[in-house]
């Protein structure tokens, strides 16, 4: 099963976890064949957010959560149950400074509209 | 079959439902992997063993025979459902259940694993506190969503919902049915003796309602306690045992018939169980003999000294202070400090006690803990100060649900000379 690690740091600690070490959690997890792939992201202030509205384009500056804690990076990864992705996310190195959000993916369903399978028991 | 026999086959299935069928249910979630299938198997095998049963008679094992009729009754249904299936690319549940699923094993031990994984599973740290002690009653206990409700005040609605909640997130996060491997346990088991906790307290003294106390939820919370022990032979677990039982040796003497509260101090103690008292302080003594000593074995020693005293006058207080101490140091709590402050009072009177506590107030923590007022009104009623203990049993019954409760405050401002 795939499980998208999110990375989530304050922005005084945005580089608290160095390349070095998440080079290495990321050679690690490549190895033992459980990385699918992931990346860190430059601070919020980079982001432009897109939207389609009746047929016309917006294009706006910046993501509008006025969160304490902004997203930084994140790791797809294979685990076989949550247990083994709460193990793989408790070793990524921003851990220790910020938070990881652990959630699973699901499949696109054809002739299923995203608000029902949100919905789906 | 003579219509006696078919009778007495229809009450040998209904009393097996009651005795058993938590654990046939436990195992069915662990051979489908689902919380509805396994409901479904559940009650399927039931329904064929009372067609069955009355016409072949009971069969050698009806347990596994039970189980066995749930898991193929379950595989059937799901292949009946593929055939009106138009998604196409779902997974053939089915197939993998008859080719993968680990075979059933008949030995007791296997189902006893099975109800712990149960418990494991709805305790999960990923699963919202409040959800978890809601999924436990319900999928391992067996109690109502509307029993639940009552039990912690809660709409049924509310409960109804957290538990659908945490069944779909086990399912779409993949929880796993299983009892955490060794690293993974301490972290783990944590969050299942704080719910079997939670449940025992709510049956031995309820937050609200006209009885003080549900039986029937402290049992089923022994009955956890008892089942963990067995399979986990931590200190911890044995503490939190012990503690239950010790508390639980009281229960005959804690209330008049009328439902009135008494106190420790003015118990009949030839009425506390002595077989509970026994078991109890046996298991706190093994806990302590291990090397780490936890929050519940401490709270277990506590409880063990007040059992074993012959009398109130007699109790070791210094003994319960020194374990409070102790307490404190691994648990610092505004509410461990306020029974400490207590045992202080009964060792060194009321005027030390009252200074403990009037420190412990103005820290705010306790302002709303209905006993820490309660215990400021007892320590000035009995320093004479009879019009700040009035204002504190006032308090204290203004933050009181429970009607016994309330009803022993009331009697003690009323007793109270002006």
């Amino acid at each position: 099963m795939k499980y998208l690690c999110l990375v989530y740091l304050s922005p005084e600690h945005w580089n608290s976890a160095s390349d070095d070490a998440c080079i290495a959690c990321g050679d690690q997890l490549r190895r033992s064949g459980k990385l699918l792939g992931g990346s860190p992201l430059h601070p919020v202030n980079t982001a432009t957010t897109v939207r389609v509205r009746h047929g016309q384009v917006s294009v706006t500056d910046g993501p509008f959560a006025e969160t304490k804690e902004q997203l930084a990076g994140f790791y797809m990864v294979e685990a076989r149950d949550l247990n083994e992705a709460i193990q793989i996310a408790s070793k990524i190195p921003p851990a220790q400074f910020g938070s990881i959000e652990v959630r699973p993916t699901r499949e696109l369903v054809p002739g299923v509209t995203q608000a029902a399978a949100a919905a789906a028991p | 079959m003579p219509s006696a026999d078919i009778a007495r086959v229809r009450a040998e299935i209904d009393a097996l439902y009651r005795r058993e069928s938590r654990r046939i249910f436990a195992t069915l979630i662990r051979l489908l992997g689902d919380f509805e299938r396994a409901e479904e198997a559940l009650s399927d095998a039931f329904r064929a063993a009372m067609e069955k049963w009355p016409a072949d008679g009971l069969p050698q094992n009806p347990v596994s025979w039970l189980i066995s009729a749930g898991r193929f009754k379950s595989i059937d249904r799901q292949r009946r459902e593929k055939r009106f299936d138009h998604l196409e690319d779902r997974p053939d549940v089915a197939e993998t259940l008859t080719d993968n699923a680990p075979a059933f094993d008949e030995r007791e031990g296997l189902l006893e694993d099975d109800r712990l994984r149960l418990v494991f599973t709805c305790c999960h740290p990923a699963i919202a506190p409040d959800a978890q002690v809601a999924l436990t009653l319900r999928e391992v206990c067996g109690l109502a969503t509307e029993e639940i409700a009552a039990a912690f005040l809660t709409p049924a609605p509310t409960i109804a919902q957290r538990i659908v909640r945490a069944k779909g997130k086990i399912r779409d996060a993949n929880i796993p049915y299983q009892v955490p491997s060794r690293d993974e346990l301490p972290a783990r088991l944590d969050s299942v003796l704080r719910v079997v906790y939670l449940v025992f307290n709510e049956g031995y003294s309820a937050s609200s309602g006209d009885s003080a106390t549900r039986p029937d939820l402290s049992g089923e919370a022994i009955r956890l306690g008892r089942l963990l022990r067995e399979l986990i032979p931590e200190p911890e677990v044995q503490g939190l045992l012990a503690l239950m039982l010790l508390h639980e040796s009281r229960r005959e003497a804690r209330a008049t018939p009328d439902g009135d509260l008494i106190l420790l101090d003015e118990q009949d103690r030839s009425r506390w169980n002595r077989e509970l008292i026994e078991e109890g302080a046996a298991l706190t003594r093994a806990a302590f003999s291990a090397q780490r000593v936890g929050t519940y074995s401490l709270q277990a020693a506590i409880a063990a000294v007040h059992a074993e005293s012959p009398s109130a006058a007699e109790t070791d207080w210094s003994e319960i202070i020194g374990l409070y101490d102790l307490l404190l140091r691994i648990q610092p709590s505004p509410i461990i400090a306020l029974n400490r402050t207590v045992a202080v009072a009964q060792l060194r009177g009321p005027q030390l006690g009252l200074e403990h506590l009037d420190e412990l107030l103005a820290d705010g923590a306790l302002d709303e803990y209905q006993l820490a007022h309660a215990a400021r009104a007892d320590f000035c009623r009995r320093l004479g100060r009879n019009d700040e203990a009035r204002a504190a049993y006032t308090r204290a019954i203004e933050l009181t649900a429970q009607g016994p409760a309330r009803r022993f405050l009331e009697r003690r401002r009323a007793a109270l000379q002006a």
